[in-house]
């Protein structure tokens, strides 16, 4: 990188407050570590080392179920809604077509839309073109994992494509048109100079958007059917009674096969590096 | 059937939109109105007559949390031969719409007292086969016919409670005056300023205020409602938070001292607190609110005769005992007493004495938008 | 001649294909969204019914009326004013260390930007209790502050709680796009910028800054608008004490069961919301 900004922003200074945002982010995560293990179901008091809450998360079987379909929810809607709204990104700064406008603003709704009125209007939506198609072709729907999926990607289109644009957005085209002149085919192009160029914001968007899945409590909590709740709405339904400390363990569950997940990544990611891709990156960017 | 002439008329408007025709204004209503035939053949749908014990499929349970002995589940599943897919709801007010607006899929929901009502007059509920659940019987005069459910065609009591104070007693010492004053008297309440929560629900916190005023909890009075928002507004910068959902942990952790909330939540976190001596619960002399829950069919319910067998069911004496053990709160059931735990029957929390001055909370109509309104002003 | 004409040709097919990339997305939207939201739209010009269900029949403006009341007001500006503290705290925070994320090796890079996510993938509502108990009387905050010789520190049910709540919870909104955008800087530029103008600040404020702004304001748009209808955080670390605007609009919908005035409220929201997040857009493209 470039020294001379590095003189000016001293490196320590950069460093201190990436500490104290990393002690911040996971200030929380270690206070529910540690009382995933507490015995008194009282948050905040330590009652004593316990593993019983693990021990009852694994045999709850309406838990697990939750959180199978909270996975695949986020899974299903992160990976339609990453390449939709990455499509839709590149669309709106790189090309100039009719209703260009209308798609840009109607984009931004889902973002500024509040919670509730979304969850309700998905709710009037479903019920109403499910009395629809019944009654016109007799077709008999029901709400569940499709509903939640279908409503998960309406709202993170709009958030993916955001950050997409925001790395988009005044980059330079040349790179992408001589690339399309030196390959045959635009997918090509597409390929190995944009998608590599983009990645960064296209990887920060799928994470943004699984995050968003992953947390979504009141639109799921109107779509989804009988049966078919993500761990989030059965989170949330817990609260009148005392959320168990079983939750601070499911938690840490799923903290721990995330970690899981990105060791592997970065193995893999490991494994291109040694390929070569990362040359494709932005200048400088591997200094 | 209102609400099931709303949803056609929802049906005409997305078919609209769908379609990009300009319909008429008048277009909706014309196409509610036109529609007898297929409210005819709903019901006829789900009300095939049902026999005891009869069950037509799984049964898929909408209930508050944690709110069913797990050993009912299965003992239920075990008898019948059937499933019991449960899921769960926070409030009243997040079932109501997503019953209301079809297709649930739930065959037995758990509404409160005052939601019943709401619910009949939209004819979100279905008639239940009073034939297919001999057990009705058992239910106490007193809740049945409740109220809410004047001829109760539609709804079976499954547990009650009350809303009031509970209270750290090393704090308050035993001999604390036991009225709402602790929380709306300047003076008395001061001692415990920014220890107290309050219930973040507009009927239960106005309620509270009017109760201590003397007037009714479904006051429709807009001076009444006045006097009380003024009280809840001055409250507000004595207390620590509105909150419907911790306020027992709260008190039992030593974080407040006194906590607005139903009684057996409140039981529920004085048990597990270290010393549960130090706690107790009670209603204020001026009186308080009376809630019940109640088991009901959607109107749409895919399988209602396991429905009625699920309510027979709950309703048999020891079943609901089991319920009352395992809830703490009070059962509806008369003749579940003799199986009820003693502890639980003598205890004043559960089963207050003097049951005179208890109100339910009714639906005001078009006054309801006022408490909320005065309780979001009240907070400022 | 001919050269306009192919010229006129290209740029057709450019926007054909610029249409056709556009499309499934577009259809999409519009199919399970835009449609939906008309029938919010009809509702608010409905009426609520004794019962609290919505009567589509009497079609009125009593429920954008009813939006001129003086609480209405108190509580948009209450709700603006939290959700711009809570931007510019995350902004502050977040751009030195987006900064120090992008110019770290790859493989670190993206290890540090999982880990902004990593905590995220576990439940909202616990983060929010782990945070109660962090900031509780005698909680772990307090006896930190305490053990330094600062006293007892009580944070829990204030305006404080709920900011710091809040900044929690959008920081990775804000480090996302603007990682996207520092990273993709040019740094010949930031050079060029040294020579020319001598000093960091000055190179900073004349090219970084104007060649960031993208991730910028899309930062600050998914970090000020979510902080405006928060209503979950602020009732479980502010006490709920005031009236903020998302757990307004939620009484709408829900505890009053008053959907008019709920839908009413979300659309002139969302219609002001747009409108200035489309002038804080021209603006920050072309002035800044």
């Amino acid at each position: 990188m470039s020294e001379t900004i590095t003189r000016r922003l001293p490196a320590w200074a950069l460093r201190t407050n990436g500490a104290v945002v990393l002690i911040f982010l996971y200030a929380p995560i270690i206070l529910l570590v540690v009382f995933s293990f507490s015995a008194s179901r009282i948050p905040g008091q330590w009652g004593g080392f316990t593993s019983e809450w693990y021990a009852t998360l694994f045999d709850d079987s309406r838990l697990q179920r939750t959180i199978s379909v909270s996975v695949k929810v986020a899974l299903v809607s992160t990976l339609l809604a990453t390449v939709l709204g990455t499509m839709s990104a590149l669309a709106l700064e790189r090309f100039k077509f009719r209703g260009r406008k209308v798609f840009d603003a109607l984009l931004y709704l889902p973002i500024i839309i509040p919670d509730v009125t979304m969850a309700v209007m998905m709710l009037m939506f479903f019920s109403q073109a499910f009395d629809l198609l019944d009654s016109v072709f007799g077709i008999g729907l029901s709400k569940g994992f499709a509903t939640i999926v279908v409503s998960h990607v309406a709202f993170n289109i709009a958030f993916v494509s955001v950050v997409v644009r925001a790395r988009i957005a005044g980059m330079d085209a040349t790179l992408e048109q001589a690339a399309s002149d030196l390959y045959a085919t635009r997918w090509q192009a597409f390929r190995f100079v944009t998608l590599p160029l983009i990645a960064p914001g296209v990887l920060g968007g799928a994470l943004l958007a699984i995050t968003l899945s992953l947390d979504d409590v009141v639109v799921t909590q109107f779509v989804a059917g009988p049966g078919s709740t993500t761990l989030p709405v059965y989170v949330f339904s817990l609260i009148r009674k005392g959320v168990t400390p079983t939750i601070n363990a499911v938690s840490v569950i799923m903290l721990v096969a995330s970690l899981i997940l990105v060791a592997g990544s970065v193995g893999l990611q490991r494994a291109n590096a040694s390929r070569g891709r990362q040359q494709l990156r932005t200048p400088g960017g591997t200094s | 059937m209102k609400s099931m002439k709303f949803r056609l008329a929802g049906v005409a408007v997305t078919g609209a939109i769908l379609l990009a025709s300009c319909g008429g204004d008048s277009s909706s209503d014309d196409a509610a109105a036109d529609e007898p035939a297929a409210e005819e053949s709903t019901s006829e749908a789900t009300g095939a007559d049902c026999a005891v014990d009869q069950v037509d499929g799984d049964l898929y349970l909408y209930n508050w949390s944690e709110y069913i002995d797990p050993d009912l589940k299965t003992a239920f599943e075990e008898q019948y031969g059937v499933a019991v897919i449960e899921d769960n709801y926070d409030s009243n007010e997040a079932m109501q719409p997503i019953v209301a607006a079809g297709n649930s899929g739930y065959d037995v929901i758990v509404p409160s007292d005052y939601m019943v009502s709401i619910m009949i007059e939209e004819g979100s509920l279905q008639a239940l086969q009073l034939d297919a659940i001999p057990n009705m019987a058992n239910l106490d005069p007193v809740f049945y016919p409740a109220p809410y459910d004047p001829t109760g065609a539609y709804t079976a009591a499954y547990q009650w409670g009350t809303t009031g104070l509970g209270v750290d007693l090393t704090v308050l010492g035993e001999d604390t005056p036991r009225t709402w004053g602790l929380v709306f008297d300047p003076e008395l309440s001061a001692n415990f300023g920014g220890n107290i929560t309050l219930l973040n629900d507009p009927r239960e916190t106005i309620g509270a205020a009017l109760k201590y005023l003397g007037y009714s909890l479904n006051t429709t009075s807009i001076e009444e409602l006045d006097e009380a928002k003024a009280l809840v507004a001055d409250a507000v910068a004595r207390i620590a938070a509105f909150d419907s959902d911790q306020y027992d942990e709260l008190l039992v952790s030593g974080q407040t001292q006194i906590a607005h909330g139903f009684s057996g939540n409140m039981l529920y976190g004085i048990d597990e607190a270290e010393n549960p001596d130090d706690y107790t619960y009670f209603v204020p002399d001026e009186g308080g609110t009376i809630w019940t829950d109640n088991m009901a069919l959607p109107f749409d319910a895919p399988h209602p005769c396991t429905a009625h067998t699920f309510i027979n069911f709950i309703l048999d004496a020891e079943n609901g005992a089991a319920l009352t053990n395992w809830n703490l709160y009070g059962s509806p059931n008369a003749a579940s007493e003799p199986f009820i735990d003693a502890e639980v029957l003598e205890n004043e929390i559960v089963y207050p004495a003097d049951r005179s001055k208890l109100e339910f909370i009714t639906n005001t109509g078009d006054f309801e938008t006022n408490f909320s309104d005065a309780f979001s002003e009240a907070k400022g | 001649m001919s050269v306009g004409i192919a010229e006129a040709k290209r740029e057709r097919s450019e926007r054909r294909r610029g249409f056709l990339l556009a499309l499934p997305s577009f259809a999409y939207m519009v199919l399970f969204f835009a449609v939906p939201l008309i029938i919010v739209l009809v509702y608010s010009f409905a009426t609520r019914t004794s019962t609290g269900s919505t009567a589509l029949s009497d079609w009125n403006l009593d429920a954008y009326r009813k939006l001129g009341e003086p609480i209405v007001r108190n509580v948009v500006v209450r709700s603006v004013i939290l959700a711009l503290v809570t931007t510019v705290i995350c902004l502050v925070v977040a751009y030195p260390f987006a900064w120090f994320c992008a110019h770290q090796r790859p493989t670190i890079r993206n290890l540090l930007l999982i880990a902004v996510m990593i905590p995220f993938w576990t439940n909202f509502l616990v983060r929010n209790y782990a945070w109660r108990i962090l900031l509780s009387n005698g909680g772990p905050i307090s006896s930190f502050t305490e053990a330094i010789g600062l006293g007892e520190t009580n944070i829990l049910f204030t305006k404080t709680a709920v900011v710091i709540g809040l900044v929690y919870a959008y920081l990775p909104f804000m480090i996302l796009p603007l990682y996207a955008s520092i990273d993709r800087l040019d740094r010949r530029l930031i050079e060029a910028g040294r020579d020319l103008y001598g000093s960091g600040s000055q190179t900073f404020r004349r090219i970084v800054l104007p060649l960031t702004m993208p991730g910028v304001i899309a930062g600050s748009i998914l970090v000020f608008v979510p902080s405006m209808g928060a209503y979950v955080t602020p009732e479980l670390l502010g006490g709920g004490k005031e009236t903020l605007l998302g757990s307004y609009i939620v009484t709408q919908f829900l505890t009053a069961r008053n959907w008019p005035v709920g839908a009413s409220l979300s659309f002139v929201l969302m219609a002001v919301m747009l409108v200035s997040t489309i002038v804080y857009f021209r603006s920050g493209g072309k002035n800044l």
